[in-house]
Order: structure tokens, then C-alpha cells, then sequence
């Protein structure tokens, strides 16, 4: 009854580095882009993309979940999705917006 | 004695559970029969206005958190394991502990009476009433601290449980063929998981505001009142469902049972307990209607508030349903099984007009509402559960509930309750405010809140014939055979949705099913054959049963079973 | 109010007393039952991992909603200072680089357990515990900065909003690191072998957890203008 992928494809030290240095590469990114004048209109988008990717990989990665079974995937991203879901509500609701991003 | 204070077994912890729940349930109940006799005759000298306000706190924070959600617990923790053939939940000290930390939590927050500063901010706590300037004495912070406790100890259970049902299940028993009991605790312990981190967050604003100086609910410092009741309800109601889905998974098991049936739609009553748990997240405002929030936001959670209804309806027919053709034995938990379905459908009627934001706006803060909730908490929750006590007392106790006493309790609780309930709408509809301490003689309310009150006493008598149905049957009530499974007999069908207790030992110093269990008509995990298990082990608790130790039995093998 | 913070006090004192004892006897006889070594169930899981990722979740919503909270009332405060004119980018960025290089120590330190390279689970385990700690006390410079700059959690919405959430997450880093230390403290005594990588692993999930909040954190808080 168990349908976790098998895991053919550990992460090996190696992978674990370059995605470190993934990180760091983004991160550096990311406060660079706070400092060009050209990128405010979508400074915002940008960087939250940006977060978003570093987030991915640390989950991916680091925490495993690629070689992980398919339920625990379900678990964090199910309660992620709806709280990200219910924050923008929240935000929404209480006039954020108005001020996001001016 | 000691054993039960060291216990890590789940059927103990789930008897502390409910006994504990009950002593707190009369505790609520004694508070809510004062407020009735306050309100039983215009300008009445019962309590004082103060003390009136702490009476709705507390019955409304003690009936919720201390007496609902741990009679809840204590089926989750006694029928889950057995359910799903697992010897015990995941983590059994953690299971102990959460016990204890809600003991814990619910006498700190009675000990708020002996403080001499119970809660009286209503048990939502609104911002800014809840402000150390409007609330200087220590009432808010016995309400938020034990709120913050009893939080972990539904957290840590929760957690426990997922793991439990996820993980621990019987070779063969896939989720589709667990029990609807099974499958709405599932859903219940998610929606706790995750809609108690909301209201820890807002205490912690709270208590920062009070104690540090903080801004949250500071509206001269750019604060929002509505933060407040936003991060409320967005626990509060998911928490209306943590109430009232155990009662619908208690009603799906007991009405097959009693109809000889099967649930009719089975797979159906479980997609809409799931949808009801994750819808419920988006319907919070609709506690908000009268806040301002303006009209784009009114009408967006109104409609989820409709929609919401659906899969709520789709399960009363479901019900209805099960019970139509079959082959009816009524039974007291039969009776109280088919009043929630009664006595929840007028609070759900109630409550779908509440999801017009123009309706509500006079219906909201007046009786309407307190009748809609007691619908559905008490004729939805407290019929469910007793449905349950009813269906699963040979089983937990070794010995049966007088029937016919428990009809007679039965119907007394649902004339009182009905009494006590249904002339709210009424005096809702008329205008009476909630949380008032009392009322002007030509208000026009005074008949019917005495009629109220003569109905809250018939509750009260039907609670007692509760009490005295148990207390006869665990001193003298006649025992069962073996293994307590009172119910399964005569069943024409296999039931694909419920799990057969009549095969698991139930005394509660028994170890549960284990490893010996397997689904029935599920593909076998080795070579097929049917086997005979005795227990050797004797009995280290006080024998409920007072019989010979029953024996175990493997499930027979899927091919010999229809 | 003397009274009532007294109060608040001893509660609090006794409550991480009681937790703290309770916790570590909880570890001692824990450990000394092999039962427990075996936790395996029928999703081919071991029950503590997923605890964490249902925990995981609902923390999601815990710092979820703090996080909303902070932009909801962001740009609201009545009175100064604002973020732009006190927020230290370049000094956050390195602490920000640090708590991402302290997640690459963590898996370092899981392979190790996982292979029973014990020297090297040592080291790892106490670099990653450590890199936690020179976050914390890049955070506690920022506080007490801040502090004296005249932004404190009384001064404005901005104030209270900043410190509950990095503070509340700061203490997650510091339960994490205590976690760390006390598997640390594990393997000096050789009690940390190959069947006990998942309680490695677990940490190590409840560490990176910490780490992506932080991503968001420094990206909402301090990077959105």
C-alpha cells in the first residue's frame, strides 16, 4: 500500500554543495537587486520569486523531500499552500495591499 | 489507583479523558443554569452584572475547551487504536502527557474563581475589551494562559493521532477502508494542527499588549481590533468542526449498525467530513458580518459560508439514507444518533441564514444565535456523543446501559433541551440582545426566558438520568459476553466502513488488537489461513469485565468470508 | 503589575523547570528502551518523521500568520522609526548566509551519523549548533541596536511587529540549537549510531524549517521596500 518512491537517487555531499552554493548565489541576487534603481517597479515579485526558489531548494534538497515519500510532500505542502492561502487573505482583509509595494 | 496516574495505555487515557470532560461538562452546566436563572424573570437579583459576565465566559470557554474536545479525546483515544488494529497510538507517554497538561490547564483556568477574577470578556476575548486598560484585573490572563496550555495539549494530540492513524494501520486496511469514526478524527486532529497556531499567535499579541507594552490591538498606535477577531476566527472556526465532525463519524457508525445497514455512500460521507475540514478554514468572517469589513468581503465569506452547507447536507441524506429500507432497532444511541440528525439540521437552518450578511446583521449578537449554536453543539455535539456512550459502553465497560432508562433519559433530554432552546429564535427575532444580565419588564422577553430556563432544568434532569444510568450499570448492570461487542450481531452484510469490535478484548487493562489484526477482505500479507490467538496475559488493571479473559481471534481469512 | 509580571514569572519558571526536567528524563529513559529504536509503520515511515512534517506544518501557520501580521501592518505605525532607516541589509545578509550555511552543516552531519563517521557527526553537529549560535548573536547585536537607536516593542506597530516575529523565531533557533547540542552530547558519550540517524534527521528537519522561515523573514522584512 505504500507507493513512496524508491529511492534510486540519493543526494550525494556534492549536491548538498551546489546547492549551497545555489543559495548563496541567490542570496547575493537578491540584495543586489535591492540596490538597482531599475528593478523597483518589479522589485517586489522579483525578490519574493527569488525567496521562493531558495525555499524550494532547501526544502527539496535538504530537507529531502525529493527522495522522500509522496505522503510526507502532501503533509507540509497541503498546510503550506493554505496558510499562504489564508495570510493573503488576512493581509487583504486588514488593507495591506494599499500599502505593498507602495 | 497509582496505575492510572503512570498510565500510557490509550483505553485508560481515553477513560480519564471522559471522566474528567464529564466533571468540567457539569461544572459548565452548573454555570449555565445560573445564567438561566438570571434570566428567568426581568430584573432579577440571581448574580450580580459582573458575575453574569463571567458565567457566559466560562460556560462557553469551559463547555468548548474543556468539555466537548476532551469527551472528543476520550473516543479518539479508547475507539481509534481498536479501530484501525493497532496496539496502542504512536506516541503513548506523549498521549499521557497531553492528558495531564489539560487537567492541568482546566483547573488553572477555574482557579480563576478562587482568584476572585474569573473571565468576563466572553469566551472570544474581543480586542480592545481584553486591553489591561479595560481589563486591569488578572481575569484575561487565567483566560489566555489556560487557553495557551490546553492549545498544547490538543497540539501534542493531534499530532499523535495523525501519526497514529497514518501510520499504525492493520495490514490491508487502506484509508479508503478505515472507519468514518477513523476517517473524521483524522480530519478532526488536522483542523486542530493546524487552526490552533492562529490563536497562539494572537494570545501571544495579546499578552505582549497587556504585559509588554506592545501595539497589536493599539488602535492610537495604528493598531487593528480587527487583527484580533481575524486570528480568533480563523481558529474559531475550524474549531466549530473539531466539535462537531467526531459527533458525525459517532452518527455514521451508529446508524448502520441499528439499520442493518451500510453507510449509504460511504466514500461520499467521507469526501464531504474532508471538504467540510478544509472549507472550514475559509469561512471565518462570516463571524465578522457586523464588523465593517465592507461589502467585498462580506460577500465573498458569505458565499463560502453557503457552499460550505453543501457537503454538510450531502451527509444528513447520506444518513437519511442508511436508515431508509433498513431494518431498524431502536436503541437509545439509535435515538440520540437520529436526534442530532433532527436537532442538527434545525441548527444548520439556523445557521445558513446567519450566512446572509443582511440577516445576520440582525440576527448576529441576539438569541438567534445562541439558539443556532446550541442546535448544533448540543443537539449536534452532545447527541452525538451520547450516541456514542451509548453504542460503546458494553464495550469500554464490560457491562450494559439500561435501555429503557436511557430512552426515558433520552427523551427528557430532548423535550428539555428543545424547551430550553427553541424560543430563543424566537426571542432573537424579537430583538433580545446576548450577554445581557437582565432585561426591562416590558421588553416583551420575559415568558418565553422562563420557559428557557424550565427547559435548561430539564437538561439538567436528563444529564442525571445519565448519571444514574451509569453509576447503576458499573455497580450492578448485567455484564456481556466476552468481549463486549453488544451490537455487531446479526448483521447481514460485511460492512466495508467499520471494523468489527466484537473480535478485540474490552477491558481496559488489555492490551489492544496489534499486530493479530487484519482488514477483512483485504489481500493477505502472507499465505492466507486462518488462525486462533489466545491471550496468555492476565488482567493488571481492575477487571471491568468480571469474566474469563476473552480470547483473541485473527480475522478469518477473506476467502471463507463473504 | 509588579504582581501580575511576578506572577507570570513563577508560572513561567516553574513551567520550564517542570519541561526541562520532565524533557531530559523523558530523553534518559527513552533512549534506554530499545523498543523504541524501531518506530517504523505501514507508510514504510518511522512515526517521528512524520510528527515532525505534521509539526512542520502547523508551523507553517504559526509563522504564517506572523508573518501576515508584520506586512499587514506594515507602513501603519503612527510614529518612527520606520525599517528603511534602521534596518541593517548588509549585516543581515551575512547572518542570513550563515544560517543558510548552518543547513549545509546539518545534512553533512546527518550523512555522517547515516555512515557512522563519528568524528565527523561530531563536527558537523557542533558546527551547525554553532553557526546557530553566531546567528543568535548577530540577532542580539540587532536588538540591542535597535534598542538604542529608539526602536523598541513599546515604540510603534513597527517595533511590535518586528520583534514578536524575529524574536519568536530566534527562539527557535535557539530550541534548535539546544536540540543540536544535546544530540552533540549524544555522540560524545557513543550513544549516536547508524539506528539512531532519524533522531538526527528529525533535528535536522526541525533546523532547515527554521532556516526557510528565515528566507521569508529577510525577504519580507528586510528586503521589500
Amino acid at each position: 500500500m505504500s507507493e513512496h518512491r524508491q529511492n534510486t537517487t540519493h543526494a550525494t555531499v556534492w549536491t548538498y554543495i551546489k546547492v549551497a552554493l545555489v543559495l548563496t548565489g541567490v542570496t547575493i541576487l537578491e540584495v543586489g537587486s535591492t540596490y538597482i534603481r531599475q528593478l523597483t517597479p518589479i522589485i517586489v515579485p522579483l525578490l519574493i520569486a527569488m525567496s521562493a526558489a531558495k525555499f524550494a531548494l532547501v526544502l527539496l534538497f535538504f530537507m529531502h523531500l525529493r527522495y522522500d515519500s509522496r505522503v510526507l510532500t502532501l503533509l507540509f505542502c497541503g498546510p503550506l499552500l493554505l496558510a499562504s492561502g489564508i495570510g493573503i487573505a488576512l493581509m487583504t482583509l486588514t488593507g495591506a495591499f494599499l500599502v505593498f509595494g507602495n | 489507583m497509582s496505575s492510572w496516574i503512570t498510565t500510557v495505555d490509550h483505553k485508560r487515557v481515553g477513560i480519564l479523558y471522559g471522566v474528567t470532560a464529564f466533571a468540567f461538562f457539569l461544572l459548565g452546566g452548573l454555570e449555565a443554569l445560573l445564567i438561566r436563572l438570571q434570566l428567568a424573570s426581568p430584573g432579577a437579583h440571581v448574580v450580580s452584572a459582573e458575575a453574569y459576565n463571567a458565567l457566559f465566559t466560562m460556560h462557553g470557554t469551559t463547555m468548548v475547551f474543556l468539555a466537548i474536545m476532551p469527551f472528543n479525546a476520550a473516543f479518539f483515544n479508547y475507539m481509534v487504536p481498536l479501530l484501525i488494529g493497532a496496539r496502542d497510538v504512536a506516541f503513548p507517554r506523549l498521549n499521557a502527557l497531553s492528558y495531564w497538561i489539560f487537567v492541568f490547564g482546566g483547573i488553572f483556568l477555574n482557579a480563576s474563581f478562587l482568584a476572585g477574577t474569573p473571565p468576563d470578556v466572553g469566551w472570544f476575548g474581543y480586542a480592545n475589551l481584553t486591553s489591561k486598560q479595560f481589563s486591569p484585573s488578572h481575569s484575561v490572563d487565567f483566560w489566555l494562559l489556560s487557553l495557551q496550555v490546553l492549545g498544547v495539549s490538543s497540539m501534542i494530540s493531534a499530532i499523535n493521532f495523525i501519526v497514529t492513524i497514518l501510520n499504525m494501520r492493520a495490514p490491508g486496511m487502506t484509508l479508503m477502508r478505515m472507519p468514518v469514526f477513523v476517517w473524521m478524527t483524522l480530519v478532526v486532529q488536522f483542523l486542530i494542527v493546524l487552526a490552533f497556531p492562529p490563536i497562539t499567535v494572537g494570545l501571544i499579541f495579546l499578552l505582549f499588549d497587556r504585559y509588554f507594552g506592545a501595539h497589536f490591538f493599539d488602535v492610537a498606535a495604528g493598531g487593528d481590533l480587527h487583527l484580533w477577531q481575524h486570528l480568533f476566527w480563523i481558529f474559531g472556526h475550524p474549531e466549530v468542526y473539531i466539535l462537531i465532525l467526531p459527533a458525525f463519524g459517532i452518527v455514521s457508525e451508529v446508524l448502520p449498525t441499528f439499520a442493518r445497514k451500510p453507510l449509504f455512500g460511504a466514500p461520499v460521507v467521507i469526501y464531504s467530513g474532508v471538504l467540510i475540514g478544509f472549507f472550514g478554514f475559509g469561512v471565518w468572517s462570516h463571524h465578522m458580518f457586523a464588523a465593517g469589513m465592507g461589502p467585498v468581503a462580506d460577500a465573498a465569506f458569505s458565499i463560502a459560508t453557503m457552499l460550505i452547507a453543501i457537503p454538510t447536507g450531502v451527509k444528513i441524506f447520506n444518513w437519511l439514507a442508511t436508515l431508509w429500507g433498513g431494518t431498524i432497532r431502536t436503541t437509545t444511541a439509535l435515538h440520540f444518533a437520529v436526534g442530532l440528525v433532527g436537532l442538527f439540521t434545525i441548527g444548520g437552518l439556523s445557521g445558513i441564514m446567519h450566512a446572509s450578511p443582511p440577516v445576520d446583521l440582525q440576527q448576529t449578537d441576539s438569541y438567534f444565535v445562541v439558539a443556532h449554536l446550541h442546535y448544533v453543539l448540543i443537539g449536534g455535539s452532545l447527541f452525538g456523543l451520547f450516541a456514542g456512550a451509548y453504542y460503546w459502553w458494553p464495550k469500554i465497560t464490560g457491562r450494559l446501559l439500561d435501555e429503557r432508562l436511557g430512552k426515558v433519559q433520552f427523551w427528557v433530554l430532548f423535550a428539555g433541551f428543545n424547551t430550553a432552546f427553541f424560543p430563543q429564535h424566537y426571542l432573537g427575532a424579537i430583538g433580545m440582545p446576548r450577554r445581557i444580565y437582565t432585561y426591562a419588564a416590558d421588553a416583551g422577553f420575559a415568558f418565553w426566558n422562563l420557559v428557557s430556563t424550565v427547559g435548561a432544568f430539564g437538561i439538567a434532569l436528563g444529564i442525571l438520568l445519565f448519571m444514574g444510568n451509569a453509576w447503576r450499570s458499573l455497580r450492578a448492570g448485567a455484564p456481556t459476553r466476552g468481549t463486549g461487542a453488544r451490537w455487531s450481531g446479526g448483521r447481514r452484510r460485511r460492512r466495508r466502513h467499520t471494523t468489527s469490535t466484537r473480535s478485540l478484548p474490552s477491558s481496559p487493562a488489555t492490551p489492544s488488537g496489534g499486530r493479530n489484526m487484519v482488514a477483512r477482505g483485504s489481500p493477505p500479507p502472507a499465505p492466507p489461513r486462518a488462525t486462533i490467538f489466545t491471550s496468555p496475559h492476565p488482567p493488571t488493571g481492575p477487571s471491568w469485565s468480571g469474566s474469563a479473559w476473552p480470547s483473541w481471534r485473527w480475522a478469518r481469512s477473506p476467502i471463507s468470508r463473504s | 503589575m509588579a504582581v501580575g509580571a511576578l506572577t507570570h514569572l513563577a508560572i513561567v519558571i516553574a513551567g520550564t523547570l517542570v519541561t526541562v526536567v520532565g524533557a531530559f528524563r523523558l530523553a534518559l529513559e527513552h533512549h534506554r528502551t530499545p523498543a523504541h529504536e524501531h518506530q517504523v509503520g505501514s507508510l514504510d515511515l518511522d512515526h517521528r518523521k512524520v510528527a515532525i512534517w505534521v509539526f512542520l506544518g502547523s508551523e507553517c501557520f504559526f509563522f504564517g500568520t506572523l508573518i501576515a501580521t508584520y506586512l499587514a501592518y506594515k507602513g501603519k505605525s503612527v510614529v518612527g522609526p520606520e525599517p528603511h532607516q534602521i534596518l541593517d541589509i548588509p549585516l543581515t545578509t551575512i547572518s542570513t548566509f550563515d544560517l543558510l550555511m548552518s543547513s549545509l552543516l546539518m545534512v553533512l552531519a546527518l550523512a555522517a551519523v547515516q555512515r557512522d563517521d563519528r568524528r565527523q557527526a561530531r563536527l558537523w553537529l557542533f558546527g551547525t549548533a554553532f553557526f546557530g549560535l553566531i546567528f543568535l548573536g548577530f540577532q542580539a547585536y540587532e536588538f540591542t541596536h535597535f534598542v538604542r537607536e529608539g526602536l523598541t516593542l513599546q515604540r510603534n506597530l513597527f517595533g511590535s511587529t518586528f520583534f514578536v516575529l524575529t524574536g519568536l523565531h530566534g527562539a527557535h533557533v535557539t530550541i534548535g540549537v539546544v536540540w543540536l547540542l544535546c544530540l552533540w552530547l549524544l555522540d560524545l558519550r557513543g550513544n549516536l549510531r547508524v539506528t539512531d540517524a532519524i533522531k538526527v534527521e528529525v533535528a535536522g528537519l526541525y533546523w532547515h524549517f527554521v532556516d526557510i522561515v528565515w528566507i521569508a523573514i529577510f525577504t519580507l522584512v528586510y528586503l521589500i521596500p
